[in-house]
Parts: structure tokens; sequence; C-alpha cells
């Protein structure tokens, strides 16, 4: 199968949104080189900016396999490549010998059989690059910047070759490579030499127009008016210098708190009582609340109009 | 798109190659490091995207060239002048200006006249000062033998920094709870399916991060040279060490600092720093160090090294704040005050008797010995 090559930017834009996700000019040019160049994207940014989500539209939007692999510290090649089943192999074992097919057969074909492929458990990396036949898929490695930086070098040989190589049966080679998204919270610098093999964007807060859209979307039963009015009041938000400004998701979580609550407008007590949707800290809740609301929401009826 | 020739640059290119070429010869210039192999993906990028619209190049030299967010404002300025045609060199004229350096502290009051002479002049205070010198200082002026003595006592202690359980497991052979099937069950294929040889795992030791924080401003001048050398060798002699200077902004200078050369290493570091011997906002600083490291991850677990005397012109409640919300995130808050050493010293200066409830160790920072009693402290 061939990769997918879109047209130009605005095919891919075009199809994202489809699919319930506006990327702006930018993501949407470097999704396009990325599928063009057959390159992984490396995504950064703040949390909650909608990283993860490219990878899921992108594999909904090109009807194909989306693979996830989650790093955390500790994740190693047998969690994340490959690792073998060694109990059925054991097993495998035992009943040759029970059966006494052990001693009829040579030592060597049954080690061999030990070390077939169907006692290989393929994790995502395996997996993204043994896809045969199919759509090549799409790769999401989340959040590599909570992996430590050994993990990294795993990703090196894999991401320029798209190859991983197994001592006991030999190497795996995509036959189409796998779409490569790679996101990061910036927790800590990624290495440059993986950076290197990557095209790089970084998620911004989507601005207020880009930002009711994807509400309508993710919560569409919440009133129009009272989406251009959370927007506005999250756009101020993200001005006030708080600790954890808040990110796309948690302006879809407020808007759903909002509507539960049977709000229709926007008013000082319906934020108040809902603010732990929005805000995640003690500081940033006091902040916001220490700030003239009042001021804040008549900017925000001003602008939703 | 707008393809005027103000500069020698495009007189020379003509062709797309030559162009893409001259414009990442143009983003190194202006201090981007852009890898031999991105202008390579870059001319691709652009055959692929192509150069009718501006927003195409945009885009496509921003997904190839850059790699890290805080060079995009020097992209977008370096776009700005190379593709849309207002490049041009601009000489500044360097008149020579007047500074008045004031060293002065809570007690002292500004002199008689120094009001008329703020009026014209430029006034440098020393000390707490909110005013924000930006200045690249030659560290050079260091003597030989004060920076050798330092620099090799550094050196000669390369493992700083504890240890704690990491969540990485590692095989081991001593007795423990925690049997390693998967070695245990491979190891028997060769004794024929039998396990006679027991292995076990166990969490492996992981280094703690270190974070050092060194105040760069006008009061900590003296010290910070010798301390700036001390981190130096910190960061070149492990992993997991990062390194920020608090002026009154806050400069990573874990990567400038992390060549082995030493002379480069600090070279780089100065010119990375604008506000070298400069005001002092330590809150500010520490709370812009918190919101866009610490609390990302950064901070969490880690040994944090605050190298300052304390004074601070900021707000002492953003400081008590920020300090706070460090010491939740950290493992410990490890001061370093090189005013610790004089005699009666007690810790007054707002800054500083904001700071102290927070901090698990308060030592002093003044010469080798202090050093190598952090040191000490770090290996704990």
């Amino acid at each position: 199968m061939e990769l997918f090559v879109p047209k130009d930017v605005g095919q891919v834009q075009a199809g994202l949104k489809d699919h319930g996700y506006f990327a702006s000019e930018g993501l949407a040019s470097a999704i396009f080189l990325s599928l063009t160049l057959k390159r992984p994207l490396f995504l950064e940014g703040e949390p909650g900016v909608g990283k993860t989500e490219v990878a899921k539209v992108l594999s909904s939007w090109l009807q194909t396999e989306l693979i996830r692999l989650q790093c955390y510290e500790g994740l190693d090649a047998s969690q994340a490549m490959y690792e073998w089943d060694y109990s059925r192999q054991l097993l495998h074992l035992r009943a040759s010998e029970a059966s006494g097919r052990a001693t009829e057969i040579d030592e060597k074909t049954l080690e061999d059989e030990l070390y077939d492929e169907r006692f290989l458990v393929k994790r995502p990396l395996l997996q993204a690059i043994d896809s045969q036949g199919r759509t090549s898929p799409v790769l999401l490695i989340d959040e590599i910047d909570r992996a430590d930086d050994e993990f990294e070098a795993f990703l090196l040989e894999i991401l320029s070759d798209y190859s991983i190589t197994i001592p006991e049966i030999g190497s795996f080679t995509a036959s189409v490579p796998p779409i490569v998204v790679i996101t990061s919270n910036r927790t800590r610098d990624v290495h440059d030499a993986l950076k290197r093999r990557c095209l790089y964007h970084w998620v911004e807060h989507p601005g207020y127009e880009r930002e009711i859209e994807i509400i309508k979307t993710k919560a569409p039963d919440v009133a129009p008016k009272l989406v251009k009015q959370i927007a506005a009041v999250v756009e101020q938000m993200r001005e006030m210098s708080l600790y954890k400004p808040p990110g796309v998701s948690e302006s879809i979580d407020w808007a759903l708190a909002l509507d539960r609550l049977g709000s229709r407008n926007l008013n000082e007590e319906a934020i108040l009582s809902t603010i732990g949707a929005l805000l995640k800290y003690h500081e940033d809740q006091q902040k916001v609340k220490g700030k003239d609301l009042n001021q804040v929401l008549q900017n925000a009826y001003a602008r939703a109009g | 798109m707008r393809m005027p020739a103000p500069a020698d640059l495009y007189k020379i290119s003509t062709t797309p190659e030559l162009l893409a070429q001259s414009f990442v010869t143009y983003l190194r210039a202006m201090g981007i490091n852009v890898p031999i192999a991105a202008t390579v993906v870059f001319h691709e990028a652009l055959g692929a995207i192509g150069v009718q619209e501006r927003n195409n190049v945009y885009w496509a030299g921003r997904t190839t060239l850059l790699s890290q967010p805080s060079d995009i404002p020097t992209y977008d300025e370096a776009f700005r002048t190379f593709w849309e045609g207002s490049m041009k060199l601009e000489i500044k004229e360097d008149t020579p200006t007047k500074e008045f350096i004031q060293v002065g502290n809570e007690e002292v009051e500004l002199e008689e006249n120094s009001e008329d002479r703020m009026a014209q002049d430029n006034v440098i205070s020393l000390k707490y000062s909110p005013s924000e010198i930006l200045k690249n200082k030659d560290f050079a002026l260091y003597s030989e033998e004060e920076l050798n003595e330092v620099y090799d006592l550094m050196k000669s202690i390369e493992s700083i920094g504890g240890t704690r359980q990491s969540r990485r497991k590692i095989t081991t052979s001593k007795q423990s709870v925690h049997p390693n099937l998967k070695k245990m069950v491979r190891s028997s294929f060769k004794t024929g399916g039998e396990p006679i040889k027991r292995h076990f795992i166990q969490h492996g030791e992981k280094t703690r991060n270190v974070v050092f924080l060194l105040d760069i401003s006008g009061s900590m001048d003296s010290y910070a040279r010798a301390l700036l050398r001390f981190i130096q060798a910190a960061v070149i002699g492990r992993r997991r060490v990062e390194a920020f200077t608090l002026g009154t902004r806050l400069t990573r200078v874990t990567k400038e600092l992390s060549n082995r050369d030493l002379d480069v290493a600090l070279s780089r570091a100065s010119q990375s720093i604008p506000d070298w011997s400069g005001g002092t906002r330590i809150g500010d600083s520490l709370a812009n160090f918190v919101n866009n490291w610490g609390q990302r991850g950064m901070g969490r677990g880690s040994t944090i090294v605050i190298l300052s005397d304390g004074w601070d012109r900021g707000d002492s409640e953003i400081m008590t704040e920020q300090m706070g919300r460090l010491s939740r995130l950290s493992h410990q808050i490890i001061w370093m005050n090189p005013l610790k050493a004089s005699p009666g010293y007690e810790p007054l200066a707002q800054g500083m008797a904001a700071a102290i409830p927070f901090i698990d160790h308060f030592i002093e920072g003044h010469s080798l010995e202090s050093l190598s009693d952090l040191a000490e402290l770090l290996t704990e």
C-alpha cells in the first residue's frame, strides 16, 4: 500500500476539520510536510492544547490504525518493542518432552521452534513497523519527555531506518513507514539527535475564533452564546499569568460543566461554582477570584456580541 | 512572494537551493543553531509545499529549521528581514554614555545630589536595583590562580548528587522477594527446563536532579564568577544537572555550560546572560523558573541549590509564595549565601528573611571550603 500524500495544506486542514479537529495553519503545514516528506512529527506545547488529539484525528482521517505508546519512566525495550512469551516457550518445551517428541527431533530443531514468531509478543514499536499489507498506521509516541533519556536511544534507529533487529530471528523492516507523531510537554529537553530526525512544531493555545469552533464540536449541546462567552473568558485568563493557564481540554470540560448546571449565560456565580473544571491550582483560583470578575465578564460579553 | 534584492545574499542566490541555503546562513548568523541535515529537509519541504505563498515558506522553514520555541521570535525577525526585503545592515553609532555606579543598601540614604544626577546620567546602583542593565560581560577578569584553584576542586568532586529509587528495574542475583521469571525461564532452557539458577529483580537507583539557580546581580558580582565555574564543573561532571541564572530575568545556561572546555563554556554562558551584574528580582525570576521549568518536571523531586545573597528589591510576598511552591515541588532546597560568613550576619534582607522558612540547608558560599561543604550535602 502506498502512503497517502495530501495535495496541499488546505486539504489537510479540511480533512482534519471533517473529523472534528481545527488545526491552525502552522500545524496543518507541519502535518502536510510530515506526510509528504515521510518524516516523524515532533509536537511540543503546554499540556492540554491538543497534541495527542492530532494523532487520533490523523488516524481517523486516513482511516488507518492508531498504535499508541505511552511513555513513562522505566519504559524499556521489552515494553516498547517486543518480548518473548517465556511461559508459552516453556510450555512448548514441556509438552514436547511429555509427548516424547523431544527425543525424536534433534536439539536444534527444538530450539528453533522456541524462537518462532508465534512466541513473540509484539509491542507498539514493532507493531507499527510490522504492519504488512495494510495502510501505514499512525504511531503515537506520547509524552516522550516522561521516558528516561535511555529510551530515546531506542527510537533513533527505529525512526531513521524503520527497522527493528531481533537477534534470534533477524530484522523487521517496515514495507510502508508508519506516520509517526511524537508529543512532549517539555518537562525536559529531548535530545537533539532525536529532534534532528523530526519536523518540529510548537503547538499554541488556539485563538478566540478557533476555540469557539473546537468547543462547539466537542460539546455540541452547549448554547452557542455561552460558548462564545467561555472562549472570551478563557482568552482573558490566559493573559493573567496563572501557574497553569487553562488549555483547550479544560475549556471543553468547563463548557460541559456549565451546561450540566443549566447555565445559558455566564455570570459570576456560575464561574465561581465551576471554576474547579478550569483552574486546578488553589493559587490560580484565588488569583482569578481576586480579579474584578465583573470586568472580565463585561469584556467577555462585549467580545461575544 | 516579493523577492527584492537589497543584500548581497540575494545577488548570488539565483536558484532556490542557494536561496534556501542563504536563508539558513542568515539564520545561523542571527544565532539559531541549524544543523546541516535540516537545510536539506528545508529544501525538500520547499519543493513539496511550494514557494508561491508567503505562509507556506514561513511554516516550511519553521517546522524544519527550528527545534525549540525560544528560537521562534528570532526566526520571525529573520524571516521578515530576509524574505520580505527589509534586510539592511544597521550600524548603530557607538556614543559613550556616562554611568555612575552607586553602591548602597537599605540603610544608606541616597546622596544629596543624587536626584539631579539621576536625571541626567545613567546611574547603575548595585545591591538591589529594579533597573535592568543588559550587558555582555567578559569573564576574563579572574586571577589565574583563583580560577585554577576553584575549578580543580570542583572537578575533583564529580559525583555530586544523591540517588533516589528509579522505576527502571534491574536484575540481580541477590535474593529478594521479586523473582525475575523471564530470566529464570530463559536460563532454564539450558538445563532442560529446570530452573536451577535463580534471578531476581529490584528497583534500580537513579541520580537525583540537581538544579542550580545562580544570582548574578551586581551585589553578587565578586562571587558569581567563581560560582559559575563551580556550576560548570558540576554540569560536565554528570548528567541531570541544570543551571539557571537569576537577575532581573531568568536565563537557562545548562547547554552553554555543558561544553567541556571551560573557556568556551564560560564565554558562551556570558554571551547568553543579558542581565549580568544588573539588578535583582529574585522572586520574579523564581516564579518564572517554577512556572516554565520546575512545575513541569525539572523541579520535581530535585535538589534545588540557590546561590544568592538574598538582596531582593521585589515584593517579599512574591518571594514567600514562590519559595513555598518550590519547596512543595522539590526534594530539598539548599541556599548558599556568601554573606553568611561575615561575623554577626543575620538574614535580614527582606528576600532572605522571606525565604528562610522554606530552606532545608542554609550554608555559606564564600570560600572553597564552603563549596566542598555543599558538595558533601549534595552527595548525602
